[in-house]
């Protein structure tokens, strides 16, 4: 478990995934590649994601539950994908925001 | 956070890709960052000291910005334009320092007392340091850290240095901008100085795109234009008075359409309705966005968008062709409340005081802390209110309402009813102290046709509003002051037609 908070940092123990917390709050059984995410720069990077949850997390794409109660975004590229429990984070929709600077 | 996570996220995506200055020579995202590494090693040198930039627009200005982030050390870009006097008093407050300038902005600053001041070329080629002399990643992730101190332009009393931290520039690139959103040919031309918050938002917001950044050091239409056709430019942003200045050089030239340009931004100032409308034609297939904002709100919190702006350009209907003049709809995540003097909410279409809240949303100077109360909302001191579609419209600053005999009036109303005649060019409306009402109403108008007369004005105007709204008097000067970011400087109109206000034929 690990307490989600926007600004919060995570990587994945299993990948160099790394994603910082847009859009949540409060603990949650934070995956990527299977294996128990930590706060970044926390822990080190050994052996490989599972075999059902490679998918890969994309540098600065947003991932996001169900429920859209949680957005996570990618700040480094990794070969794990993500999960909050049993439940996979997809890619969240592109924001079309057009460009004010 | 940090908005060096922008940068390397940049750098790790799409190293090769140049970031800043032409396809030919300018320089990558990696180089980038390594040249912020670089420049974050020499900045560490001096602890506690603040990174000081006295420059136009170079690559010196990304190199700064994102090496003092590195660093932890508050970026603090200095209005070069300023006297002397002036400048020397803002610098002074930026002590200790390290500060980076053109020759001129560097031998200004070199007598201040505890400034270091190198110049852009020596601080560019200085590789002292090398890559290994910072690990990359070692920036603090600490939100609350300062990122850059902004002076106001203080157009309205003495300047004051709006804190920007870092929790504030990424909330609103993350809010705002998409990752890599602009493809491998998307270039933007900077016109805005560094010193202005759009100049430092640019940069970030490229950046986090993707986008090249070209730019443009002293503001000329021609030369806009010029480097637009010769840079393959298809972004820009731009403040009202350029926009206006290069409607009249393309004009000049004939009045050909620019198709390259695909977005325009504009904002930092009140849009005159005949140069949007102008541009408009110019521009007959670029997306513009009408771009709202403060220092203190890092950047843009509202927007009117692309399709709104064809459809006034374009409607019968005066409700949506009466749009151009709005600054659209707030952002996801940015709040917007129209306020009376007791905080209470307005109804729709009503005017009352804009606030603001978000996590984008500064609103802190070093001189009075925060301004944001309890529940987090920020007082702009921008009128304003908010139709019934939900866009807001901009009235102007409250410190420029003009109070006539105990009633509130807004100038824009009043500058908006004389520009519907064509033979006027500019207009202001500022109150003038008067021993009778506190304030009466004096126009200064620059014309294009002398022929329009002072009585032919104010029937306009009393055929339109109320009568109060009447000027006592209309004068016309050959041109209006703004400061070098295209905002009017309505004070200096106030001292100047003081002696008005004792007029006794009254």
């Amino acid at each position: 478990m690990v307490e989600l908070k926007p600004g919060a940092r995570f990587q994945s123990t299993v990948c160099t995934t790394e994603v910082i917390v847009v859009k949540g709050d409060g603990d949650v059984d934070l995956l990527c590649g299977g294996a128990a995410m930590v706060p970044a720069g926390t822990g080190e990077v050994a052996g490989e994601p599972a075999a059902d949850a490679a998918g890969g997390t994309l540098l600065g794409k947003r991932y996001s539950d169900e429920a859209d109660s949680i957005e996570l975004l990618a700040t480094k590229a990794g070969d794990g994908s993500l999960a909050v429990g049993d439940a996979a984070l997809d890619v969240a929709q592109a924001k079309t925001l057009p460009a004010s600077d | 956070m940090n908005v060096m996570m922008l940068l390397e996220m940049a750098a790790s995506g799409l190293g090769d890709r140049v970031a800043v200055g032409s396809l030919e020579n300018g320089i990558t995202y990696q180089q980038l960052f390594e040249q912020a590494g670089e420049a974050a090693a020499r900045f560490r040198a001096d602890p506690g000291a603040k990174v000081v930039l006295c420059d136009e627009s170079s690559p010196a200005v990304p190199v700064a910005l994102f090496g003092a982030a590195w660093a932890g050390m508050p970026y603090v870009p200095l209005n070069y334009r300023l006297p002397d006097d002036d400048l020397r008093g803002l610098a002074e407050r930026s002590t200790p320092g390290v500060a980076i300038g053109d020759d001129a902005g560097a031998s200004r600053l070199r007598t201040v007392d505890g400034l270091t001041a190198v110049t852009r070329d020596t601080f560019l080629a200085d590789r002292a340091g090398g890559a290994d002399a910072t690990t990359p990643g070692d920036w603090s992730m600490d939100p609350e850290e300062i990122a850059v101190l902004l002076f106001t332009s203080g157009t309205t009393g003495a300047p004051k240095s709006a804190v920007l931290r870092h929790k504030h520039l990424v909330s609103y690139i993350l809010g705002s901008v998409e990752f890599m959103g602009a493809g491998e040919n998307e270039a933007t031309i900077v016109s805005v100085p560094p010193y202005h918050v759009a100049g430092v938002s640019a940069m970030l917001s490229s950046v986090y795109a993707g986008r090249r950044i070209v730019q443009l050091p002293k503001f000329d239409a021609d030369d806009w234009i010029d480097t637009v056709e010769r840079e393959n430019v298809t972004h820009a942003m731009v403040v009202p008075t350029m926009l206006a200045r290069i409607v009249e050089a393309l004009d000049a030239r004939g009045g050909e359409p620019m198709l390259s340009v695909r977005a325009l931004s504009y904002g930092g100032g009140k849009m005159p309705e005949p140069v949007i409308r102008r541009a408009l034609d110019l521009f007959p297939i670029t997306n513009f966005v009408n771009a709202y904002g403060l220092t203190e709100t890092s950047s843009t919190i509202a927007l009117l968008g692309p399709d709104d702006h064809r459809i006034a350009q374009y409607s019968e209907d005066e409700s949506e062709r009466a749009r151009l003049k709005s600054a659209g709809r707030p952002l996801p995540g940015v709040e917007v409340s129209i306020r009376d003097p007791e905080f209470n909410e307005v109804a729709p279409g009503e005017v009352g005081e804009i606030y603001v809240r978000g996590e984008q949303v500064a609103g802190e100077y070093v001189e009075k802390g925060s301004l944001l109360d309890d529940g987090g909302w920020f007082p702009t001191r921008d009128g304003g209110f908010i139709d019934d579609a939900g866009y807001l419209f901009i009235q102007g600053r409250n410190d420029d309402v003009i109070i006539r005999g105990g009633e509130n009036m807004s100038p824009g109303e009043i500058e908006d009813v004389m520009l519907t005649d064509t033979r006027v060019k500019e207009a202001a409306a500022i109150g003038v102290p008067d021993v009778e009402w506190g304030e009466k109403v004096v126009a200064v108008v620059v014309r294009h046709d002398d022929a329009c007369t002072e009585a032919e004005l104010q029937d306009l105007i009393r055929s339109r509003l109320r009568s109060s709204r009447v000027p006592a008097h209309i004068v016309f000067v050959d041109e209006l002051p703004y400061n070098d970011t295209g905002k009017l400087l309505r004070r200096v109109l106030r001292e100047d037609h003081a002696h008005l206000g004792d007029d006794p034929t009254d």
